[in-house]
């Protein structure tokens, strides 16, 4: 059973290599048994968690993985007593922490549980910190709310637990507010707040979903470091297979409220036995696995001139203050990127949050002003009438991040998918929904299902329907925005695969945004890596993945989790400091790189 | 901060510019004639052009309005037509008296408004809700003379627990206050529901009971600053409102505030007045919202003011 950590020489985790031998030992922290946990729906309670049963010990991490609508959040809120009221109950079963059962536990009884012995953190940083509130406050407030001490003890324990997931210049930091702190800095401080009363157990559902790849290395690292030192019990939600696999000792996998199989980490990965465990595994996309990976076209058409070249391109954003509102500053989202896609090619763009990757797609959609030139077929965007720009951007489309917030809810997705065509005047009515019916049919919908409303569908229907939207106009490019980053994975292999087809039956040229490399892998033919506005490294697929000279490639690369319990990271390489800030005061301009070929078009960024 | 303020201030300017030009073309086209309200209806046409001449009427509208805006950059506001006193003279003598009323109103709403809407969101889908919100709705569409008529009535006439009207003492004090205080409770509490719904929603909520707090902690430390903040804005437009709301209240209640000199002025067409208050409450109203600007960042540190 240990096998699970091979390759991991065993003194380097000593505590923990402990804690798992007696896993199995008498006294599990929690213990959870045919819980059952029912919401209100229209034809009377419907269980969304059903008979689930697992144990918890010390020092143990036990993984609830799922997709959504498994159950998993509902069952991490069902142990905190934080289930939606009204609407959502436990049903049936027992949450036993200790000896107690926790889980009719009045609100009054269960305050002091929350916090003391059963912490929580979240997965949007972004949100779960008060705004009008100081870090300071936030975290003394909750050691005042279980301890008799004083305001001053309060506060130094408020740093302790801020230096314990090393965040520099905890003093400093308590008198801050949220929104001064970035999204990694922010699920730190939720951290600190939940370890600063040593609980027995801590719940996190989803910690580094909503962080950057690098950051969501640090802070699993940072939990696990924690975990090891403290010994507290630790049950991680999540949908990421490979989180699962780098982080947690035992898993349950859950569907429909469901768990379908629960098991060591390296038998789960080694020898799933559910066929949906199967599935679930076998869509998870991994680096350089070759499952599911297209080949890398020979761009045999180089000589041919480019469906989209793009030549130092640049978006400000201006930052006004003063009486008169100067332009004081400027934000510099992208700054001198340059790159070009052929006909029929996908051109990824990675990088993260903040580094103008989804500023530079916008620039190319014209939904932003941008200086430099964007050729589309070798007509130059800048210089020309907005009638004659109408006609060329015709040519490329956009599909976005979020299936729900993009399709108006009002009207018919036959409509929004006709929209294109009624906007750009390019067919007639009859003709029109001829079109519609024959894109539905395409992107795996069925034409009956014209009349219907966006909040019939799924999120991976909604998908297809942008997908058919973006088809509407017969666009040479299509700009995905994170377009597959809000679907489950076993969805996202189907939306990637319907993207495939249409690429190889239209030839259209795709600009694949992405934060999840390992997705990139999958799909790209070439790759451009973007930093703080440009470019630091672009390539062929194997050419980044295969030999990244920019150590911020190789950074990004490493940050991904690998779908395999046997290849852990022993420890993330920590970045020096945060990604410095885009934002200039005129007269100081960013350094541009300047970017080397090492041949066969493989373009890096010298160190400046 | 200063700079901020001083640019505020610059655009208070050109607003107030804005509604004099306004204010000062609507009483020029106005069919009433003023000249007429003064000299009576015995006066010989040749008294009336006198008049007339005396007051500059006889000019075009550009001149008058010149020379009133080069009145009040010297700080003269003009001479009342029919009491011939100084319209700042009156206006300051009864400005004590309405902005004391306007206090008691705000005191009065925010008091009303907040803690129904307050309940009204704690007890979201009951009953107790629904009649809170059916009470907002009646104190939004009541209409200000028969709430006050009726508070009159009942607390003045028929229990004697306050004074019928007049001005002096706190029990003067109550009846005006609620009655001009009731419609903004109204829009509170609904203001306040709502956002209170939407804060306790929030991620921020999840966490602060997800830390064992109590519950009067939650509501009052983390929801409430947050659920505050669109109603604070709205003070600021509220003065405007209370503009409206005083010519009526101050009316029914005989207390000497300038609702009460704008009614009298509106009726004998006395322009230089109707001026001066209309002036004068602008500038409340500007006043008011950037009061209401500057409260807002200490209570939200994300709000910068640029």
């Amino acid at each position: 059973m240990s096998e699970v950590k091979d390759g991991e020489p065993a003194l380097a985790n000593g505590p923990r290599a402990s804690a798992n031998g007696q896993r199995h030992g008498q006294d599990p922290v929690l213990v959870v048994s045919g819980l059952t946990v029912l919401v209100r729906g229209e034809d009377g309670p419907r269980a969304v968690v059903e008979d689930l049963s697992f144990s918890l010990s010390r020092g143990e991490t036990l993984a609830i993985a799922g997709e959504s609508g498994s159950g998993k959040s509902m069952t991490s809120l069902a142990i905190m007593g934080l289930l939606p009221k009204p609407g959502a109950r436990i049903g049936g079963g027992s949450i036993r922490l200790g000896d107690r059962d926790i889980a009719g536990l009045s609100e009054g009884r269960m305050k002091a549980v929350r916090g003391r012995r059963i912490a929580m953190i979240f997965q949007e940083p972004m949100t779960s910190l008060n705004p009008v509130l100081s870090i300071g406050r936030q975290l003394t407030e909750a050691i005042l709310a279980h301890e008799a001490i004083g305001r001053s003890e309060a506060r130094r324990r408020a740093i302790a637990a801020l230096r314990a997931v090393r965040i520099p210049d905890a003093e400093g930091r308590l008198k801050q507010y949220p929104h001064e702190l970035s999204g990694g800095m922010r699920q730190r401080v939720m951290i600190a707040m939940a370890i600063a009363l040593k609980p027995d157990v801590l719940i996190a559902d989803e910690p580094t979903t909503a962080l950057d790849v690098t950051v969501q290395g640090e802070v699993l690292e940072l939990l696990r470091d924690l975990q090891r030192d403290l010994g507290t019990a630790v049950i991680l939600i999540t949908h990421d297979m490979g989180v699962v696999a780098e982080m947690a000792d035992r898993v349950v996998v859950m569907k429909e409220g469901r768990a379908v199989e629960t098991g060591e980490v390296g038998q789960l990965f080694d020898a799933p036995q559910a066929d949906y465990t199967r599935d679930l595994l076998a869509a998870v996309p991994r680096i350089g696995e070759g499952r599911g990976r297209m080949e890398t076209r020979a761009l045999e058409s180089r000589a041919a001139p480019p469906l989209v070249q793009i030549n130092d391109l640049c978006v400000r954003f201006p930052i006004r203050s003063g009486f008169l509102s100067r332009v004081r500053a400027n934000v510099h989202a992208v700054e001198g990127v340059s790159f070009e896609i052929a006909a029929g090619e996908t051109l990824s763009l990675v990088g993260e949050s903040g580094c103008g990757k989804s500023t530079t797609a916008k620039a190319l959609a014209g939904l932003v002003d941008y200086s430099g030139d964007i050729i589309l077929e070798g007509t130059n965007m800048a210089g020309r009438t907005s009638e004659e720009r109408k006609a060329q951007r015709r040519k490329v489309q956009m599909i976005f991040q979020d299936p729900f917030a993009s399709l108006d809810p009002r009207m018919t997705v036959g409509d929004l998918v006709a929209e294109p065509m009624v906007i750009h005047g390019t067919a007639r009515r009859e003709e029109r929904w001829a079109r519609v019916a024959g894109l539905f049919d395409r992107v795996g919908l069925s034409a009956d299902q014209m009349a219907r409303y966006p909040h019939e569908f799924s999120g991976g229907q909604r998908q297809r329907i942008c997908i058919a939207r973006a088809l509407a106009l017969r666009p040479r490019l299509i700009i995905a925005d994170e377009s597959v980053s809000a679907l489950d994975v076993s969805v996202q292999a189907r939306v990637l695969g319907l993207l495939r087809e249409l690429q190889a039956e239209f030839g259209i040229a795709y600009l694949f945004i992405s934060h999840d490399m390992a997705v990139v892998e999958n799909v790209s033919d070439r790759i451009a890596v973007m930093y703080l506005g440009q470019i630091v490294e672009m390539g062929t697929r194997d050419q980044i993945f295969g030999d990244p000279q920019h150590p911020y490639t190789k950074r990004l690369i490493a940050a991904v989790p690998r779908p395999d319990p046997h290849a852990r990271r022993r420890a993330f390489e920590r970045a020096a400091s945060e990604i410095p800030s885009p934002v200039r005061m005129i007269g100081d301009p960013p350094n541009r790189l300047e970017l080397h070929d090492l041949g066969d078009g493989h373009l890096v960024a010298s160190r400046a | 901060m200063v700079v901020y303020i001083a640019r505020r201030l610059v655009q208070a300017v050109l607003i107030l510019l804005g509604v004099s030009v306004i204010t000062f073309a609507l009483l020029y086209m106005l069919p009433a004639d003023p000249v007429r309200q003064i000299a009576g209806r015995s006066a010989t046409a040749q008294t009336v052009e006198n008049i007339r001449r005396e007051l500059g009427l006889d000019q075009p509208f550009l001149v008058q309005y010149g020379r009133y805006l080069l009145g009040i950059l010297h700080g003269d506001l003009g001479r009342s037509y029919l009491q011939r006193t100084e319209v700042s003279s009156l206006i300051a003598a009864r400005l004590p008296a309405s902005l004391l009323l306007m206090a008691g109103a705000i005191v009065c709403e925010l008091i009303l408004g907040l803690t129904m809407g307050l309940f009204a969101a704690l007890k979201r889908g009951t009953a107790t809700d629904q009649a809170l919100m059916v009470g907002s709705f009646i104190g939004v569409s009541a209409p200000q003379f028969v709430v006050g008529l009726l508070l009159l009535y009942l607390f003045a006439v028929r229990l004697g627990w306050f004074p019928i009207g007049g001005y002096g003492t706190f029990a003067h004090l109550v009846l005006p206050s609620i009655t001009l205080g009731i419609l903004g409770a109204g829009w509170y509490s609904r203001m306040m529901r709502s956002s209170m719904v939407d804060v306790m929603r929030q991620d921020f909520i999840r966490t602060a009971r997800a830390k064992g707090l109590a519950r009067s902690t939650i509501l009052f430390r983390h929801a409430l600053p947050n659920a505050i903040l669109p109603v604070i804005a709205m003070i600021g437009i509220d003065i405007g409102l209370f503009m409206s709301g005083i010519v009526v209240v101050e009316s029914v209640f005989g207390w000497p505030g300038i609702g009460q000199l704008a009614w009298q002025a509106i009726q004998r067409v006395d322009i230089p007045i109707i001026m001066g208050v209309t002036l004068v409450s602008a500038c409340a109203i500007v006043l008011g919202n950037l009061l209401a600007d500057l409260v807002s960042p200490l209570i939200d540190p994300r709000i910068k003011l640029q």
